[in-house]
């Protein structure tokens, strides 16, 4: 079989991509969420909140530590798999990505050791700011990131000459038609993750009756953000399809499982989407819903996958089933947030042991929902890379060859599997350790000890590893 | 109409850039390569404890070097990977091993011997990669326009194989002398032990290099021999330096070794640089052929003048901060 350099480049980034991920969609949300119980803490003095943070901050930077290790790769991949696409969009893309590390680093650098580091050392208020700090480090990493991503869907403020891309508008090219939506729906994906874990890992405790009072404290919280924030992404989920209808209609064709622009279009619970016959081999749908919900009528005419021709045509089953899939978990996290509040009454949500162990479970979810959601959206543009302007075939490296590509995607495939294997492995340890008596806590004082993010721990890494050694 | 040429700025940002992170990663990559050779664990301890709280700063100047080519060099970042395909994934697959062993070496005791080799190959692999790119600079890249249109192993013939090796005991040397300041006693004296016989491997491999490199590129040769020049001045004082490592070391300084290597670097660099000015994609691109949109260059200079001085402030303060020696059974064991 002829390895192509195409699909292996695509599967490469699609596999690095999806692994670094969920920690960045993670950190995002736990920063937050770390500020937020520092500053409940500052305010009122409840050692509980003390306790929650310190906890979540060594969570946080197993994860953080994660994520950073797991970024270096995408950057060189750029231009090592897609040197066309580096050179053509270096305009726009070089400097963005620039400031994306100077920012990001710039924060990360003042603020991340004394987050970490800090407590007991600098004042309570320095603290505060710089766990505020780091988490809007976070929020401007993802304000890059997404005006990157938004352009190439949504390309605006540039025009194209030589094959060359030049910036002639610096604010709508990062301000594009799509970036408001994506980067909303981005940041709520990211507290919903934070909330699910943090409500995960709560119940996790409460089945063990460890540390209870402060957990509870901790689920109850997440349960309301979650009551708010579930129902509230459909509704910015929604809004954000209706502005790829307008932008991208091939990609909600494909999500709708769509051949012909017509009316009436139904909402398809259940398709076998078929490239090859240009229709669905099966269907099972509900008439007319999928028209009013995206034209908000009943006889509203969407566009259909045979507007354009087979070649300019995403790959539809991956799109239309990781739609699906997105919407599902959705529905299930509003439902899950929903009966958090219904057996709040009465306080039964702490000892219902049968709702605990769904929220253990649903943890997971969120992470299969964002990564769901990013095949969407990214499948969905294919076979445009920058979407209109330049396909993918048009941006990969000209000499690269399959077995290049394969050698390396085995190889990103091997490194990454070791790696994160322990990292994982330890996050798992610092959970289940969970928090420590106050004494043991704030032990971390010494100035030789490496400013690293997983400093921030003492946890041993294998049993025999005897206890956090402070000699 | 425009006053200055923002293309030269770029350069003078990007060549400092690379020379940083040369210096600044080249002795903990160094400390790596040496690792296994260190007389027991407890040595071992103090060179890791030695550069754990900088050394992923130190890394920082490769991520900015590399966005910021993209940003204003873009044929560089388009040549040169995809060049350097299995080359980069070798070093950033290295990097990534070496940057976990960091982190989960002290928290091991079963699995430590693992970190160590992650830690060890990693950082070999990582300096064998950047002494290949070096290499490759030198050599060249068969281009058309602005594409890279050779093969995947062009980058590896024996020059480079050679480079890749001077990188490897460079580096070394870096990591020894470092260690010789930081640390004292048994560990300390190995250092000085080493050190005469890694200064020696550099010097036979630049030796090797520096005959080399003429025949490999005819433009460095010109530069060379056709003009009666100040050039010959940088070789010169790279090896007034390397007298300078051998003397301080038999004279046990502890502190002079260090910089004078760091000195030998920089001439080095400089060398490289002159000889090659302004080709920056050899062998015929130069930096204003290699160069984003003037729009974009001034659009990320703005950003990189206000940020380098706060990473450079930064890096000293954390120097600052971890300076003095390193003692075994310090930070955790």
């Amino acid at each position: 079989m002829e390895l192509d350099p195409l699909v292996l480049s695509r599967l490469q980034f699609a596999f690095v991509v999806c692994f670094h991920a969920i920690f960045p969609v993670f950190t995002i949300g736990l920063a937050s969420y770390i500020a937020l119980l520092n500053g409940l803490f500052f305010a009122n003095g409840n050692p509980a909140w003390e306790r929650l943070a310190v906890f979540w901050t060594k969570v946080f930077a197993v994860v953080f530590g994660m994520g950073v290790v797991s970024g270096i790769v995408m950057s060189f991949q750029f231009g090592t798999n897609w040197s066309n696409f580096a050179q053509a969009s270096a305009n726009f893309l070089g400097p963005v990505l620039s400031y994306e590390v100077v920012t990001a680093f710039f924060l990360e650098a003042g603020f991340l050791g004394v987050l970490l580091f800090g407590r007991g050392k600098v004042p309570q208020g320095v603290h505060l700011f710089a766990a505020i700090m780091v988490a809007v480090g976070t929020f401007i990493s993802s304000f890059w990131i997404l005006a990157a991503n938004s352009w190439m869907q949504t390309p605006a403020g540039v025009e194209l000459v030589d094959g060359t891309f030049y910036v002639t508008s610096w604010a709508e090219a990062l301000f594009n038609p799509s970036f408001g939506y994506r980067f909303v729906h981005m940041g709520m994906a990211s507290f919903l993750t934070g909330g699910f874990v943090v409500a995960g890992v709560s119940a996790w405790f409460l089945l063990r009756g460890r540390d209870v009072a402060a957990n509870k404290k901790a689920l109850s919280m997440c349960l309301w953000l979650l009551l708010v924030l579930a129902p509230a992404q459909a509704v910015v989920g929604d809004f954000h399809g209706l502005n790829t209808l307008e932008h991208q209609p091939t990609k909600v064709a494909a999500m709708e499982g769509n051949w012909e622009t017509q009316s009436h279009v139904p909402l398809l619970l259940f398709a076998i989407p078929d490239k090859d016959a240009q229709d669905n081999l099966v269907e099972i749908g509900i008439p007319s819903l999928a028209s009013l919900i995206l034209t908000h009528h009943v006889d509203g005419v969407v566009p259909g996958l045979k507007d354009v021709p087979v070649a300019e045509q995403p790959v539809v089953g991956l799109v239309f089933w990781s739609f699906r899939v997105m919407v599902a978990l959705g529905l299930a996290m509003i439902g899950v947030a929903v009966t958090g509040l219904w057996l709040r009454r009465g306080g039964r949500v702490y000892g219902h042991e049968r709702y605990l162990k769904v929220l253990v479970g649903m943890s997971v979810t969120p992470f299969i929902a964002v990564l769901a959601g990013w095949i969407v959206t990214e499948a969905g543009r294919s076979p445009w890379l920058v979407y209109g302007l330049m396909t993918q075939d048009e941006a990969v490296t000209p000499s690269l060859t399959g077995g290049m590509a394969l050698f390396t995607l085995i190889g990103y495939v091997a490194v990454y599997t070791v790696v994160f294997w322990a990292g994982i492995y330890y996050l798992l340890r610092v959970i289940r350790q969970g928090m420590l008596p106050h004494d043991q806590e704030t032990v971390v004082d010494d100035i030789e000890r490496a400013k690293r993010p997983l400093s921030a721990s003492h946890i041993p890494f294998d049993d025999d590893a005897g206890h956090p050694v402070r000699s | 109409m425009q006053t200055f040429d923002l293309s030269l700025i770029w350069a003078g940002i990007i060549g400092f850039g690379i020379i940083m992170y040369v210096l600044m990663d080249g002795f903990d990559l160094g400390l790596g390569i040496l690792f296994p050779f260190a007389p027991d664990e407890d040595s071992r301890d103090v060179m890791m404890n030695s550069v754990a709280p900088i050394w992923d700063g130190n890394e920082t100047w490769l991520v900015l070097g590399g966005a910021g080519l993209l940003g204003a060099f873009p044929l560089v970042y388009s040549v040169f990977l995809p060049a350097l395909y299995i080359g980069v994934f070798l070093m950033l697959a290295g990097l990534i091993f070496r940057g976990v062993a960091f982190e989960f070496r002290f928290k091991s005791k079963r699995n430590r011997h693992w970190w160590n080799r992650a830690f060890c190959w990693g950082s070999a692999v990582a300096t064998f990669a950047q002494g290949a790119v070096v290499g490759t600079y030198i050599q060249g890249f068969e281009t058309e326009g602005f594409v890279y249109v050779g093969g995947a192993l062009d980058w590896l013939t024996p020059f480079t194989v050679l480079t890749g090796l001077g990188m490897m005991a460079g580096y070394s040397l870096l990591g020894a002398t470092w260690l010789i300041l930081k640390s004292e006693g048994h560990v300390q004296e190995w250092a000085y032990r080493i050190t005469p016989k890694l200064l020696a491997a550099v010097l036979v491999v630049f030796a090797i290099i520096s005959v080399w490199t003429p025949f490999v590129d005819g433009g460095v040769r010109e530069r060379w021999f056709g003009e009666v020049s100040l050039i010959w001045l940088l070789p010169v004082l790279a090896l007034a330096c390397a007298y300078g490592i051998h003397r301080w070391v038999s004279r046990r300084r502890e502190g002079m070794p260090f910089l004078a290597t760091l000195g030998m670097f920089i001439f080095t660099y400089l060398g490289l640089v002159v000889s090659k000015w302004p080709v920056i994609v050899p062998p015929d691109h130069t930096i204003w052929d290699a160069a984003s949109a003037p729009e974009s260059q001034l659009f990320l200079l703005l950003g990189m003048l206000f940020v380098i001085p706060i990473v450079l402030t930064y890096t000293a303060w954390s120097y600052w901060v971890f300076r003095g020696k390193v003692r075994t059974g310090e930070g955790y064991h």
